[in-house]
């Protein structure tokens, strides 16, 4: 009882402090909380989305409908869920995604997260792969356009490094560059490390 | 027909021009492995500095380096390289760089003529302007333009300013003595700007900034 209460409360708080984004109401989040998990939390495939920066999201949601966004997963789900979207909806999609508190996915390989660790921070010259922190933020919590790479799920992180270095989601400069320097154990190392942040 | 010469003949003459300038015996043989090709380094330069030395809004200002002066580049990274200028991310990427390649690099930046990207308050550019190009008497602050030039281009070892991020102008000039002349005992030529830099308000500080942003 006394735990319902609680989350009435932090819903009623929610909803109130959003403005005009009052899920169910104004936007249908339930049509992205089937895959993205009731809390955007994330759910295999689907990355999270709680707390990610809006500004992505709304981005990567333009990207989806101008198709430039081309992995095969965005094709088959999100090219259809954004085709018809709004700038209006859009915007209140991330700002009620990213308003929502974030978890780590912790789904990483323990053992690789130091060595992920050093390449977030520092990259690895030798190999000309450069720092990951000095756009996404010392605790990979990104910034504007930037998006927040902590505690997305390891599986997740992978893909996207790795579809990038095949081609995938060419717009989204500079990253298919930086995947391009990364070799497989690197992007393990740094999916694993990324995806322990808090 | 004509247009595929020129592509191969650009890379060639720059080779040369490098070469001819900086080249040293030991590189030769050198250029096959990854760290060491020049256009690998430049991409991996570009990829945080932007595509034309642009500069970049990361989560820390990375600055414009299109149009810099070689020898300050080359005074900086050796300053990051012997930590007289913290900066840990940078510290390495000069450790990683043989002076043929520092080399190379700084006569290609110095070369981009990028557009500035601009970003600084508008209402703070006739100030920081006024500020540039006549000081601050008052608090002993020089005119910027004396020693950075009336278009700050800069010379030499003294940096070229216009164009410059207008967050990482700001950081610059507040953190100065927090960032630069580190490490006690060697020679830094940042010591020069110090007492500008303490001497500066915010406010100037931020209007100076916005004026540089600007500028082509």
């Amino acid at each position: 009882m006394k735990s319902i209460t609680s989350k009435l409360a932090m819903l009623a708080i929610f909803f109130s402090a959003g403005g005009p984004v009052s899920a169910g109401e104004t936007i249908p989040i339930r049509n992205c909380t089937w895959c993205h998990g009731t809390s955007g939390q994330g759910f295999t495939t689907a990355p999270r989305l709680a707390g990610q920066r809006h500004q992505y999201i709304i981005n990567e949601l333009m990207d989806f409908s101008r198709h430039r966004r081309d992995n095969p997963l965005s094709k088959q789900y999100m090219w259809d869920a954004a085709a018809n979207l709004n700038p209006r909806a859009a915007r209140d999609f991330a700002m009620y995604f990213s308003s929502l508190p974030t978890r780590a996915a912790n789904d990483g390989d323990q053992e690789l997260a130091a060595a992920g660790k050093k390449i977030y921070e520092l990259g690895i010259p030798e190999s000309n792969i450069v720092s990951c922190l000095v756009c996404h933020g010392p605790n990979a919590e990104g910034v504007r356009q930037i998006p927040r790479l902590g505690g997305l799920s390891y599986f997740y992180l992978k893909k996207r490094l790795q579809q990038w270095g095949e081609g995938y989601h060419a717009a989204a400069e500079p990253m298919p560059r930086v995947a391009r320097t990364l070799s497989a154990n690197e992007i393990d190392a740094l999916a694993s490390y990324l995806s322990f942040v808090k | 027909m004509e247009l595929g010469s020129l592509r191969l003949a650009m890379p060639t003459a720059v080779l040369a021009i490098v070469l001819s300038t900086a080249g040293r015996p030991e590189h030769s043989g050198a250029a096959a492995l990854p760290g060491q090709d020049l256009q690998a380094k430049l991409e991996y330069c570009k990829t945080c500095h932007g595509l034309s030395g642009q500069g970049y809004y990361g989560y820390f200002p990375i600055p414009r380096l299109a149009g810099q002066q070689p020898k300050y580049l080359e005074n900086q990274l050796r300053a990051f390289n012997e930590r007289r200028r913290t900066n840990p991310v940078m510290a390495n990427v000069a450790h990683s760089l043989s002076p043929w390649m520092v080399a190379a690099l700084a006569a290609h930046f110095r070369n981009l003529d990028a557009r500035p990207i601009g970003g600084g308050p508008k209402d703070r550019v006739a100030t920081g302007r006024t500020i540039y190009q006549e000081g601050l008497p008052e608090s002993d602050v020089p005119a910027c333009s004396a020693c950075h030039g009336p278009e700050a281009k800069g010379q030499d070892e003294i940096p070229r300013l216009a164009g410059q991020l207008f967050p990482y102008t700001v950081n610059e000039l507040t953190n100065w003595s927090k960032e630069r002349g580190q490490g006690g005992t060697k020679v830094d030529t940042s010591a020069i700007m110090t007492p500008t830099a303490h001497n500066l308000t915010q406010s100037q500080i931020a209007a100076i900034a916005a004026y540089l942003s600007y500028l082509p």
